[in-house]
């Protein structure tokens, strides 16, 4: 079937193809997700990331072609970055009345999960540019990779490291608040979403926003304040030391 | 149409963001400076009704953005393939670290609100 042959090598060649594999798949992965009643192993990002590799291996398209398409939906984070004040805005009563414990929360919080990422991947022996990819791994991937070009690490490692911390967060965080005992009432609700928000940026707050509406918006909150204590303090510090 | 709107705004904010972050050479990357110069737009009902429409339909599909990123880890085979396990056990080690400090921090605020 040359005819077959020459009219694939064409559409894996056309940004379309990256761009209506990617929306696809996510679509068919979030569906599943929802039959699978939302379970945490299901998380449509790990399976669409897993299936959309595969099937460019498979494919032996390479991740460039591939990109030239999905960039399209890779352009809208920035905007979505910008649209974080959104959540911001509309919890500006909360975030005033609590601003002590989220701010002390927030900033805590990212120092512990950078700076716990950085002395492990140094006491396993990791390389140097590795290890600097992994301090902005809490933050979101558009920023996690400007924050990594800044510090010399490796822009494309540390958005992967990002993505990665998102799906743990996902994928682990119920078992670990249930391990604190932390309640499921309002403030324990408002307590594990700015928890993932905080340690587990996008991702762990767009698992938030599926399982419970203030929880999401607390991760929400909590995700736009890290972007904006690590985007700051970060670089700072790398400056100094 | 508010959703279109919506959009403008955002990528005006993110422009003006990026032009004063690589202008005055600020640490934030631009979309930060974007959001904060949002955030205080955000007074103004002009920008607030359009915003609101786009800004929730894209941070409810906010999943979907991280996608495209995601698949390059099939670029990084050789580095995962020497170092995968290792990297993956500092990243799930210091996830579950900033949770539960996040966590404890808030606990001990509520604990001294509460007493």
């Amino acid at each position: 079937m040359p005819k077959f042959v020459e009219l694939w090598v064409y559409l894996s060649a056309t940004p379309l193809f990256g761009l209506t594999a990617t929306l696809v798949v996510y679509v068919l992965a979030q569906a599943l997700y929802a039959r699978l009643g939302q379970a945490a192993w299901a998380n449509p990002v790990l399976w669409s990331v897993v299936v959309l590799a595969s099937l460019l291996t498979l494919t032996r398209v390479d991740y460039p072609t591939y990109f030239a398409g999905a960039q399209f939906i890779h352009f809208l984070l920035g905007p979505a970055v910008v649209a974080l004040a959104w959540p911001l805005w509309e919890r500006r009563a909360a975030l005033r009345r609590h601003w002590r414990a989220l701010l002390a929360a927030a900033l805590v919080g990212g120092v512990a999960a950078s700076g716990s990422a950085l002395l492990l991947g140094w006491l396993v022996g990791l390389p140097h540019e590795v290890v600097l990819s992994l301090a902005p791994k809490s933050v979101t991937a558009p920023v996690a990779m400007g924050i990594a070009d800044k510090i010399g690490g490796i822009p494309a490692l540390a958005a992967v490291f990002a993505v990665v911390t998102g799906m743990v967060g996902a994928l682990s965080g119920k078992v670990l608040f249930g391990l604190l005992k932390i309640p499921t009432d309002g403030d324990g609700w408002m307590a594990r979403g700015f928890s993932l928000g905080t340690a587990a940026h996008g991702i762990g707050a767009a698992r938030a926003m599926q399982v419970n509406a203030d929880a999401g918006a607390f991760a929400g909150l909590a995700l736009g304040l890290q972007v904006v204590l690590a985007a700051l303090l970060i670089p700072l510090l790398f400056r100094l030391f | 149409m508010n959703g279109l709107r919506g959009l403008a705004w955002l990528l005006a904010m993110q422009s003006l963001g990026e032009l004063l972050s690589r202008g005055l050479s600020l640490p934030f990357p631009g979309p930060v400076v974007g959001m904060l110069l949002l955030l205080l737009a955000l007074r103004l009902p002009l920008v607030r009704e359009p915003v609101a429409a786009c800004a929730n339909f894209l941070l409810s599909h906010l999943s979907l953005l991280f996608v495209p990123v995601g698949v390059g880890v099939m670029t990084h085979l050789g580095l995962l393939g020497q170092y995968g396990v290792r990297m993956l056990a500092v990243i799930v080690l210091s996830t579950w670290i900033g949770l539960a400090v996040t966590m404890l921090v808030l606990r001990a605020f509520k604990g001294q609100r509460d007493a």
